[in-house]
């Protein structure tokens, strides 16, 4: 018996992901401390100096992100990383990195707000992740993990996808997946990455390069913006991805994201114990959200039930996707508590 | 015919935006002569800040980035980190560098960054047209402060120079002044010298122009020169504020 063993590796969130972009060619890590991500920053402080990298501990969050935006100019693989008070911060540079039309990987370990709110999980970030966050007419890429395994894999996608569209991308866990250890299996280093030839570099043998996203000129700021639209109309037609339980046989679907759909998968394995027949739908991308998927889903049940640890803010999204023929509940925490899968049969049986 | 006078490579033809009189067109130059005669201009790397000098990248013919209102020290931080051996140099005003980017700046010079700044003073927002800055003189009128900038209302004027010198991370600091050709010759010194600081990893350098700005002044150009030489150097005075290599350029 010649068993094929998988090497795998003791991690947790923030360890996974900072893996996960190392292994994607990430040689630039700027970051500010906070919880629930400190982990972030130390774990980057021993081990992008390991891989040839630069890691630096800013002065603020709004630093940061500059200098991933500086990084990313130079054509480097980049990245920060915060939780919701910090990311506010960094919508500035978030906005420029979408103007400039600049890659750059921004993780937010999402805890309770508004204001300082708490240390706890939470999904409360949700608007502001796929609603832009920043300033101007733009999107950002929107991953949201559900594992310790699915941080590191979407980690390392996340730098194909912002190098691919030239965009932000932002990956939006909670405390839980950032605390969390889970064995996590590892993937190959990348070894070639994309040649940029809009980095800035030096001007040797070609016409100076610059970056930009101020057009004064009447008119070429909208031909930007189409094409920026343009480009958002590509990436939602390609990119978006989700999953799906249980969605076989069903009359009740529920629709939850990250670390909340996993504590819904649970319910809904014990509901189907119990013969009830509910399915769970779960986006993977937040923008590009899974419209035209999820509506396919909920042609075929009667109600849909949404569980976010927020107030219901996926829920717009779930509403359009429903096209108003559908009856919708919500279920929602939104100040740091945790459903236990049990909570939510019960909210599942009430429905 | 032998030509004696001409455009700096680091130049680009275009005609700038600035107003008659201003600054920014001398120190554009100034700063294309120096990489010219450093050699530099194919692996020099600027970033432009909000401000007048936005569309620097416009006139500069070497690679440039914009940035974010007072982000350039960050952003050239990630820039060198990446690329030690290109010649990084933010170009930042008052506003930008004193007001809203003091963090960055701070910070940076703290971090002892491998970079140049070229920071104008001129006293006043210029690109918004004339509203009250970090630099501002008491008693100057501005936009925001028509009867004149009073301590009570409105604070005291920064001296960044004098900020940053007690910053262990920074190499070189001076103040010149660009409103006589001596002034201007100076200032091509001092900024030569931060270039060579960093060709030579001495780490960070920067240097604080006074320069004019007539059209919120209200001045004439020529009256905004005086007025430099003899308002302006009064709160700003002209000096070498730190030069961490100095006893070694000597020997």
């Amino acid at each position: 018996m010649d068993k094929k063993r998988i090497k795998k590796v003791l991690l947790n969130g923030c360890e996974a992901s900072a893996e996960g972009a190392i292994a994607a060619g990430c040689r630039f890590y700027a970051g500010y401390p906070i919880t629930p991500q400190n982990r972030f920053p130390e774990y980057m402080s021993i081990r992008m100096p390991q891989v040839g990298g630069v890691f630096i501990q800013a002065e603020s969050e709004v630093s940061a992100i500059n200098m991933v935006f500086g990084a990313s100019a130079c054509g480097i693989r980049a990245m920060t990383s915060s939780s919701s008070p910090g990311i506010s911060l960094k919508q500035e540079g978030i906005s420029y990195l979408a103007g400039c039309e600049l890659p750059g990987v921004i993780v937010n370990m999402n805890r309770g707000g508004p204001g300082l709110g708490d240390v706890t999980p939470s999904q409360s970030d949700y608007f502001q992740a796929t609603r832009g966050g920043g300033h101007g007419d733009y999107r950002t890429i929107v991953l949201a993990p559900w594992s310790v395994q699915e941080m590191y894999d979407l980690t390392y996608l996340s730098f194909d996808l912002s190098d691919k569209y030239r965009n932000p991308v932002l990956i939006l866990a909670d405390g839980i997946i950032g605390l969390t250890y889970e064995p996590v299996k590892l993937k190959k280093r990348k070894k070639k990455l994309p040649t940029k030839k809009w980095a800035l570099t030096g001007c040797r043998g070609r016409k100076p390069n610059s970056i930009k996203s101020l057009f004064l000129t009447p008119g070429v700021l909208e031909t930007h913006n189409w094409k920026l639209a343009r480009k958002y109309e590509r990436i939602e037609k390609g990119e978006t991805r989700y999953e799906t339980y249980f969605c076989d046989n069903m009359n009740f679907l529920v629709v939850s994201f990250g670390t909340c759909a996993r504590i819904v998968k649970e319910a809904v394995e014990l509901a189907r114990k119990e013969k009830i027949k509910v399915g769970l739908f779960r986006p993977i991308t937040l923008w590009p959200f899974p419209y035209e998927e999820l509506s396919r889903y909920i042609e075929k049940v009667e109600k849909v039930f949404v569980v976010e640890l927020n107030l219901g803010q996926m829920l717009d999204d779930v509403k359009i996707a429903t096209k108003g023929k559908k009856r919708i509940f919500f279920y929602g925490r939104p100040g740091g508590g945790i459903p236990t899968p049990l909570e939510i049969l019960k909210e599942i049986k009430k429905r | 015919m032998k030509i004696l006078f001409k455009k700096p490579k680091s130049l680009k033809e275009n005609v700038t935006i600035y107003c008659p009189g201003c600054g920014h067109g001398i120190i554009h130059r100034i700063i294309a002569e120096v990489i010219d005669e450093l050699g530099i201009r194919e692996r020099t790397i600027a970033t432009a800040p909000v401000g007048c000098a936005v569309l620097s990248y416009d006139y500069f013919n070497f690679d440039v980035t914009e940035t974010a209102h007072g982000r350039g020290p960050a952003v050239a931080t990630g820039i060198k980190r990446m690329l030690p051996d290109k010649i990084v140099f933010t170009y930042q005003g008052d506003g930008d560098l004193a007001a809203i980017g003091t963090a960055e700046i701070i910070h940076a010079a703290a971090r002892g960054e491998n970079i140049t700044v070229i920071f104008v003073n001129n006293a006043v927002y210029g690109m918004t047209k004339g509203q009250m800055a970090p630099t501002t003189l008491l008693g100057q009128k501005t936009t925001t402060t028509c009867e004149g900038r009073t301590p009570q209302l409105h604070g005291y004027p920064i001296r960044v120079c004098e900020l940053l010198s007690s910053i262990e991370g920074v190499s070189y600091l001076e103040r010149v002044a660009i409103d006589s050709v001596p002034g201007i010759q100076k200032t091509k010194r001092a900024i030569k010298q931060s270039f060579i600081y960093q060709i030579e990893k001495k780490g960070f350098s920067l240097i604080e122009i006074l320069s004019p700005c007539p059209s919120n002044w209200k001045m004439k150009p020529s009256d905004s020169m005086k007025w430099i030489r003899e308002e302006m150097v009064k709160t700003f005075p002209l000096d070498v504020y730190k030069d961490k290599f100095k006893e070694q350029k000597k020997q």
